[in-house]
């Protein structure tokens, strides 16, 4: 096993291509930038290693924070947090973790494994569970493998320590997690149900944690050399552009929770004349070009301001922006009729068949 | 109604006299090194009109940027402490964590953290450590630092701690001037308190610049009350805008994005303000420019600023053109026009060349320029309408034609048809909308929270009207009172319907004789 050190700069690019992974959710990467740029001043390093060259035996921290992106704005990412929970998980099982992994590569929590490998002087394991950002428990890929969704923490820094031990099912985790997330302040940082070598090895979404340094350091380079960074990220991720337009309606809506609604683009270029319409879910999960379905989750739907290529979030999405709308390749654990169950348009409420941009 | 607006540019200081919504007068000249210089000299021009003065002005406005080209030039700046109240919480990211390094030595005088601050609903996150608070007042006294910026988390919710605060700084250490965080800004904590930062370190050098502004103003001869022009097109009395410098960061794009809705009369249109060496674009929603969404960077610090949506490129009158490949600007002769342009006898071609070749300007010597090639002349009016067009149409955030309203020294480089625009109009005056824009500004009120439990439009009704106690606080008139911008979010995952409304109002500044206070 050879672990290979992430720089600052990773880090500096892994910030930007979370971000449009995040396919509209999942919460800005920058407090947790913030963190990392702090943390490696202070001399702190983090290392990475692959998925593959986990033992068997071997136990894996999957860690997120969990709960609304507009409460982190206030109640700012402390690195402490995270591997505080991982303390807390490491003492319910009684054994020591080999290394931590990321629940979503999408969004912030593309950062938090990193902060809590920083403290605790673990590698970060090169995979998730996501491949993306999903608003809910049971739409990864461990749950699509029917792993034992238990037992999650939650800690908050007052001194709560919560622990959810044992559920029926990952949409049970879901509601009784986020019901002690919205207790504590609507934010928390959680320590998933610990994942085995071969858990990972088999369930695992591999390689997501280069990917978006990948993606990152391709749009940074572009906007170095004022070239194109949309087309840097399709020719890095193997993506599809789909319409260039401008945004003329946003309608937001808060249902169960969640953050829902639509997002009108007019389309310029070769797209003048068509319209696009694109429905979320805290993240982006179908659109139609003229009314006709054109692109779906699992596929991921990243909105893209077409100057500089950063992602737009479904919270911060505003009239008049010029946007790119692509599409990145799903990973294939969702593309069977199991992980359509959990993660196709159908578990979203769309009844509509999923046909992949890429097929 | 009476009104002198003055805008204090990096180039030119201009000053108009409003009276009964028409320019009676409009001077200009240029800008000093002390900022106050051009202002006595533009006022001692306007006072030379026999009845300026007479019946009384009910009031002076001026527009600066001195306080953010402070920012921009790190001088001028006071260091402060900085008393953030949210520990638990947050503790890992501390007060200046991203300030660009070459600013921080300059505004870090300290740094406090202590308990305290509330949950987005309301709750607190731990009690408010009343006696590190105490101690670090002592502490700040002692050390001498006298500019205090104090945020808590979810103060723009519930205040309370930051007040407290407040208090305790007065008993402690009253000659310290404090900021408060929620007086300037919206949720996202690192960006309030940085503004809350900016601010405090700006704090003397706002008393000194407008006791400048009041000396001058006596000098002229003229008695009125001196009100300051914000980033959002409204004013402030004098008094008040002392304590709030880095609200008028973005004032004299405003001014002239406002002043071209008056003289044009055009409440929703585009604007383009073509000056010596830069051009502002902008879209006027409702009289007032459209605000930019998004993190402002004001000399590399991230903040939530209210500021216009502009997007600003390197065109104007003074653009020096080049051949082989035609390229107009971004380099400009910018205020030696005068001396280098060709139809001045100078030996430097610019885009004012250009359209006096071309008969769209009537500027100097028309014969200097009598001899250029048409195809040139025309080439580089073509390259400022490419430019122009496309930066209006990245602007313009409706499908339907609006009109645009040009303004500034060089809106002649603006073409008389665009793509998506209905018409394209000049208004007397244009050369000096920004002062227009600072004589009509009006006053406003501002809420930006987050409610539970309530429908939208009991949301946004509660929002109006703890908007319009803000203006009227703030010296507006309570029956002119209109509302400016309503927006509101629904807010992920959190129960209850909860909802961030931010409304703002905005009226006619009160009769001297109505007014509260």
């Amino acid at each position: 096993v050879r672990p290979e050190p992430i720089t600052l700069d990773d880090i500096e690019a892994l910030a930007v291509g979370a971000w449009i992974l995040g396919t509209g959710g999942g919460g800005s990467p920058y407090l947790g930038l913030l963190n990392m740029r702090r943390l490696y001043t202070e001399g702190h390093r983090v290392e990475r290693i692959s998925p593959l060259d986990l033992e068997d035996e071997d136990w894996v921290a999957v860690v997120s924070n969990m709960g609304a992106p507009l409460v982190g704005q206030e109640r700012l990412t402390d690195s402490r947090n995270i591997a505080r929970a991982v303390e807390i998980q490491e003492g319910l099982l009684g054994a020591k973790f080999r290394a931590v992994m990321s629940l979503e590569i999408g969004g912030g929590n593309g950062i938090q494994p990193l902060m809590a490998a920083a403290h605790l002087g673990l590698p970060v394991v090169d995979a998730d569970t996501m491949g993306r950002a999903y608003p809910e428990a049971q739409m990864t890929s461990v749950a699509v493998g029917d792993l034992r969704p238990y037992p999650c923490v939650l800690y908050d820094p007052r001194g709560i320590e919560a622990v959810v031990t044992s559920v029926p099912s990952w949409k049970w985790m879901e509601r009784v997690s986020r019901r002690i997330c919205v207790e504590l302040g609507s934010i928390a940082s959680t320590c998933k149900a610990p994942r085995t070598g071969v858990e990972v090895k088999t369930w695992g979404i591999h390689f997501t944690l280069t990917k978006a340094i990948g993606i990152g350091r391709r749009v940074r380079a572009a906007q170095r050399r004022h070239e194109d960074p949309v087309a840097a990220i399709l020719a890095e991720a193997r993506g599809k552009l789909l319409f260039r337009g401008k945004v003329t309606d946003v309608a937001r809506r808060t249902t169960e929770g969640y953050l829902r609604g639509r997002v009108i683009i007019d389309g310029l270029d070769e797209d003048r004349g068509a319209r696009l319409e694109i429905a979320f879910q805290n993240e982006w999960v179908v659109a139609w070009r003229n009314g006709e379905p054109l692109v779906m989750s699992p596929d991921l739907i990243c909105v893209l301001d077409t100057v500089s290529g950063e992602a737009f979030g479904t919270e911060t999405i505003a009239y008049g922006r010029r946007v790119s709308v692509i599409a990145l390749p799903a990973p294939p654990v969702f593309l069977n009729v199991r992980g359509l169950e959990h993660v196709g348009p159908r578990a979203f409420g769309y009844d509509l068949d999923f046909r992949s941009v890429f097929a | 109604m009476r009104r002198i607006g003055v805008d204090v540019g990096g180039t030119n200081t201009d000053a108009v006299l409003l009276e009964d919504g028409r320019v009676v007068h409009a001077v200009k000249t240029p800008t000093t090194e002390d900022v106050t210089g051009g202002i006595v000299t533009a006022l001692a021009e306007l006072a030379r009109y026999p009845e300026v003065g007479r019946p009384a002005i009910d009031g002076v406005v001026i527009g600066t940027t001195h306080f953010v080209n402070a920012v921009v030039q790190r001088r001028d700046l006071a260091p402060v402490a900085a008393v953030r109240i949210g520990l638990p919480t947050g503790a890992s990211l501390p007060p200046f964590c991203d300030w660009p390094e070459d600013l921080v030595p300059n505004v870090r005088g300290a740094v406090f953290m202590l308990e305290g601050g509330h949950d987005y609903d309301g709750r607190p996150i731990a009690p408010f450590d009343e006696a590190g608070m105490r101690q670090a007042a002592r502490q700040i006294r002692e050390s001498g630092l006298r500019a205090v910026a104090v945020a808590a988390v979810f103060s723009p919710v519930d205040p309370s701690c930051e007040e407290r605060a407040r208090a305790i700084l007065a008993e402690e250490c009253p000659e310290a001037a404090v900021t408060l965080s929620h007086n300037l800004g919206r949720i996202g904590l690192l960006e309030r308190e940085n503004a809350a930062l900016l601010n405090a370190a700006l704090i003397t050098l706002a008393r000194d610049t407008v006791a400048g502004f009041t000396r001058a103003i006596a000098a002229s001869g003229i008695a009125a009350p001196l009100y300051l022009t914000q980033n959002d097109g409204t004013v402030m009395a004098a008094q008040a805008a002392v304590a709030l410098p880095v609200t008028s960061f973005a004032s004299g794009a405003t001014n002239s994005m406002r002043g071209a809705a008056f003289l044009s009369g055009l409440a929703d249109a585009m604007v383009v303000d073509v000056g010596g060496t830069s051009t502002d674009i902008g879209q006027l929603r409702r009289g007032f420019p459209r605000e930019a969404n998004s993190v402002v960077e004001v000399g590399g610090v991230r903040t939530l600023f209210r500021m216009p949506d502009l997007l600003s490129m390197g065109l104007g009158g003074g653009s020096i053109v080049t051949r082989d490949p035609l390229a107009l600007g971004p380099q400009s002769v910018g205020y030696r026009l005068t001396r280098e342009a060709l139809v001045f006898g100078g030996d430097v071609l610019t885009a004012t060349d250009a359209a006096v070749a071309a008969g769209l300007a009537r500027i100097g010597d028309a014969g200097a320029v009598a001899g250029l090639p048409r195809e040139l002349v025309g080439a580089v009016l073509d390259a400022a309408r490419t430019r122009i067009e496309d930066a209006v149409d990245r602007m313009k955030t409706e499908a339907g034609d609006l009109p645009l309203v040009a303004v500034g020294g060089g809106a002649f480089l603006v073409p008389g048809r665009l793509a998506g625009i209905s018409e394209v109009i000049r208004v007397p005056h244009g050369d000096c909308a920004n002062a227009v824009g600072a004589a009509i500004a009006q006053v406003s009120g501002e809420t930006d929270q987050v409610y539970r439990d309530l429908d939208r439009s009991e949301a946004i009704a509660l929002a109006e009207s703890q908007a319009q106690e803000r203006a009227v606080a703030n010296g507006a008139d309570r029956a002119s009172l209109a509302t400016v911008d309503v927006e509101d979010m629904p807010l992920a995952y959190l129960p209850g319907n909860a909802l961030r409304v931010r409304v703002r109002v905005a009226g006619e500044m009160a009769a001297p004789a109505r007014r509260a206070d």
